[in-house]
């Protein structure tokens, strides 16, 4: 994905060039191995800021909510999904957007190489689908495919699916099952289910940037935040803890893209998608549906049909 | 000035004879849990002093996430009615092993705000003075560690009460304090070296650690210049921009010491709670009216910057609110580099 920079700059410096848009919205490289920064670039000069590589995990669709200017937005396909969300309910309009798509071939997972080696990593490199790792004492060559984000080593839309222009042909989806994972949860007796989620929230601190960093997540006041009346205490209580992240998942229902914004951003390495992936896989299973394919059609859950299944009522 | 040398296989035994006397604190990983915490340690459980670098800083030992700071009950019935009861706590000895010099320097940094001549929080010094603080040094700092410019350092001694070097088969333990010297002593260390050699083999270790730090910031001019031209400068919507205004910067810095106060009531019963809370969280400073003074991201984002770096600086006019940990730099789901915001602010 290396090579998408060079058409990345040239598209975006056009588009600002023939003031086709106000502003890009892209990344610029960070300051840390496995770290960019989503960035603004306003001027043809600033335009060689931009970069792409495998640690643009941040879904940028967060940054359009209620802007409103005319904007140029870099999109793989989990941010072009999160795109076509945020049109549907209102929170960009499609006029105002130049969509430049990028083909993925998924995001490097930091955490997990981060935790494979007990030095420190000081830099990473990509090269051909191998991922270079360089420490103080170490290199070590990886295949990228091996280390990828979750979400992304389980994506079958890779490519974006609303664009204005392409950084490159589109890459071949994968073909994978994509909830192995939840049936063995979902297979679970009660009380391990318990446990398991008990354990997986064990280390919540409520930074919430889980949720700020969730395109999903832009309600003006958060039900965790509302203090008349206050919905859910705000200690370190852990049936609050848990009240939280149950809630935010559910108005995720239908909705999450599994972007895995979520997973990137957790500081203490929490897994809460397996609670989204669970509601979006009974959206497809009930519903055939999936977030962010379509402009033209509803999200299942704010529309009625006669044959909605109603097995729940007893 | 004297310093013990502790060798590496009575460091276990140590640490189980001192619990006579006091409750351990250290570094723990649960298992099957990514990283270690700063915990309690029950009996057999040793502090790990491997990973160093814990996300969380051990800021919640002295100011946990939450704590209860008084029960109450209306009931008439109760011999307790109307009378606010600070709960019981354990505030017995406590040693913290392997605390990070500079996580231990940041307490200085806090206990300038909660314990002044005018007021003192309770739960903070109480549990800050049960505290005797064994630090390690780093002899490996990491990219993001930025100590050496914040006054403290690998080596810093400015909050421990001993500072213990890993020579490979052995500790040297720097006494600091009287403190200290007790929980050697309740351990059962007391082998003597050659203060002068060993000091001398300390120092090199700490320049050789603090050679290695090559991350800078100065913030010189930031003292010169004025509130006002930092608070109005035009960079603050670029640092903003990425930022997602969750907590993370701010619930993992050993020196954010912001809290809210809320109350629990159940029926004629309940509690005053003290939690963490965060300026990068709107809710923290939404007026009862209704009225929000930092209503927009780039605000919160700007009053971060501008209270570590200088309205804690002009106020105590003792160097700036941050002991250079890095954990907001690493851990930040964006990248927003205090290093750099630092930079744009001295320049």
């Amino acid at each position: 994905m290396l090579g998408y920079i060079d058409k990345i700059r040239q598209i975006s410096k056009g588009l600002i060039e023939d003031k086709k848009v106000d502003m890009i919205i892209g990344f610029k490289k960070g300051t840390m191995p496995m770290m960019n920064e989503p960035c603004l670039v306003k001027s043809p000069k600033d335009v060689e800021k931009l970069v792409w590589d495998s640690n643009c995990g941040i879904n940028l669709a967060n940054y359009l909510t209620d802007r409103k200017e005319r904007i140029g937005i870099i999109a793989k396909g989990c941010d072009s999904r999160n795109i076509v969300t945020h049109i549907i309910e209102n929170k960009i309009k499609r006029e105002q957007l130049v969509i430049i798509g990028v083909p993925c071939t998924g995001m490097i997972d930091k955490h997990r190489l981060t935790s494979m080696f007990e030095g420190e990593i000081e830099q990473v490199t990509e090269q051909n689908g191998n991922i270079t790792i360089k420490g103080e004492d170490f290199e070590e060559i990886l295949k990228k495919n091996d280390v990828l984000q979750q979400n992304c080593s389980v994506c079958i839309h890779r490519n974006p699916v609303v664009y204005d222009e392409l950084v490159s042909d589109l890459v071949e989806e994968q073909d994978v099952d994509r909830y192995e994972d939840v049936r063995k949860i979902e297979a679970m007796p009660s009380e391990k289910k318990w446990n398991y989620f008990d354990d997986l929230l064990s280390t919540c601190i409520r930074c919430y940037a889980c949720r700020n960093a969730c395109p999903l997540c832009y309600c003006p006041t958060c039900f965790v935040d509302e203090s008349r009346p206050q919905w859910v205490g705000k200690s370190d209580d852990s049936i609050d803890i848990r009240t939280f992240h149950f809630l935010r998942a559910y108005h995720c229902a239908g909705r999450c893209t599994d972007c895995g914004a979520c997973e990137r951003a957790c500081p203490v390495g929490i897994n809460m998608r397996m609670f989204t992936r669970k509601l979006e896989k009974d959206c497809f299973e009930q519903y055939g549906w999936e977030a962010g394919l379509s402009l033209d059609e509803r999200p299942p859950l704010d529309t009625y049909k006669p044959e909605d299944p109603d097995d729940f009522i007893k | 000035m004297k310093v013990i040398k502790i060798d590496k296989k009575d460091w276990v035994g140590g640490l189980e004879k001192s619990r006579s006397a006091y409750r351990l604190v250290g570094p723990f990983k649960e298992n099957g849990k990514q990283f270690p915490v700063f915990k309690e340690l029950d009996k057999g459980q040793e502090p790990d002093l491997t990973t160093l670098n814990t996300v969380i800083s051990p800021k919640s030992i002295v100011f946990p996430q939450s704590e209860v700071m008084f029960e109450y009950t209306t009931d008439e019935k109760s011999e307790d009615c109307n009378l606010l009861k600070r709960p019981e706590k354990n505030y017995s000895p406590c040693a913290v092993i392997g605390i990070r010099p500079y996580d231990a320097a940041a307490f200085l940094l806090v206990q300038k705000n909660f314990d002044t001549p005018d007021y003192r929080d309770p739960y903070w010094c109480d549990a800050y003075e049960a505290c005797t603080f064994i630090g390690m040094a780093i002899n490996n700092p990491d990219n993001t560690d930025f100590s050496t410019s914040t006054k403290s350092g690998p080596f810093d001694e400015s909050g421990l009460d001993v500072l213990l070097v890993d020579m490979k088969d052995h500790f040297l333990a720097k006494v600091i304090t009287d403190k200290g010297d007790a929980y050697l002593k309740a351990a059962g260390w007391t082998a003597k070296v050659d203060t002068d050699a060993a000091i001398k083999q300390i120092d090199e270790m700490k320049n050789k650690a603090e050679v290695k730090i090559a991350s800078k910031i100065s913030f010189d001019n930031i003292e010169k210049k004025s509130i006002m031209e930092l608070y109005e400068a035009d960079f603050w919507e670029d640092v903003a921009f990425a930022c997602i205004n969750c907590g993370t910067c701010t619930y993992l810095c050993p020196t954010c010491w912001c809290f809210d106060i809320q109350d629990e009531n159940h029926g004629k019963s309940g509690k005053r709670f003290k939690n963490w809370d965060g300026c990068m969280f709107p809710l923290f400073t939404h007026h009862s009216s209704g009225h929000n003074p930092r209503g927009i991201k780039v605000m919160r984002v700007r009053q971060r910057f501008m209270h570590k770096l200088k309205y804690f600086l002009d106020k105590y006019e003792d160097g700036i609110m941050c002991v250079g940990c890095g954990r907001c730099t690493r851990f930040c789901p964006v990248n927003i580099d205090i290093r750099n915001v630092c930079k744009l602010m001295n320049s």
